[in-house]
């Protein structure tokens, strides 16, 4: 990954609290792992910039090399990398992304939080 | 592309000898699985960092657009 595609990156997920790296956007995502993170992030009322790879192949080779990890959708809240799909599932359902958020000062809705682990439980 | 689930717990058992490992061919092609994994070596490390460790184990199975395995649902779990 060459430097200007990292310093692409970098500024994408200085600038945004939130950055969703998927394939599709958040109206509409065009792959099912990346589209359970964008309704999870979209139930709970989070704000995020969708980036989609599918449209710059750039990013989306240089994105598993920024974060080491193979593959897509990728979820960063104030710049840190959290994880890809099973994890943003498993952080849904056991309340650490909800403490995540909380303590990264953005917001969400805790009631849509709750009601997602109710409905699945 | 596709890889069997006997080459994917090769692999994995290779990097975690003790592990349990169960593995589910969630549809039928060879290309997308969900995976357990429970082992000691995940004690004390982040969800992220227990997962790179197994995707470390499949020696690029997954890298690329043409990685051939292109789904792996995982999961880890501490013994």
């Amino acid at each position: 990954m060459n430097d200007t595609v990292k310093a692409k990156i970098q500024t994408i997920i200085d600038q945004n609290d939130v950055v969703l790296f998927m394939k599709g956007n958040s109206k509409m995502p065009q792959c099912g792992f990346s589209s359970r993170v964008a309704g999870i992030l979209n139930y709970l009322e989070v704000n995020f910039k969708d980036v989609n790879v599918l449209e710059d192949d750039e990013i989306r080779q240089g994105i598993k090399d920024f974060s080491d990890w193979p593959t897509i959708p990728q979820l960063y809240v104030k710049n840190v990398f959290v994880g890809g799909s099973d994890i943003i599932t498993e952080m849904t359902m056991s309340g650490e992304l909800d403490d995540l958020l909380a303590t990264k000062k953005v917001s969400f809705s805790q009631e849509a939080a709750t009601k997602i682990r109710e409905e699945n439980s | 592309m596709a890889i069997s689930a006997q080459k994917i717990k090769e692999l994995i058992k290779k990097q975690f000898p003790q592990a349990d490992i169960e593995i589910i061919d969630t549809a039928g092609d060879s290309n997308h699985y969900s995976a357990t994994i429970t082992a000691h070596e995940f004690k004390g490390l982040s969800r992220v960092e227990q997962h790179k460790m197994v995707y470390k184990a499949l020696e690029g199975a997954m890298d690329g657009n043409n990685g051939i395995l292109h789904a792996l649902a995982l999961q880890t779990k501490i013994k």
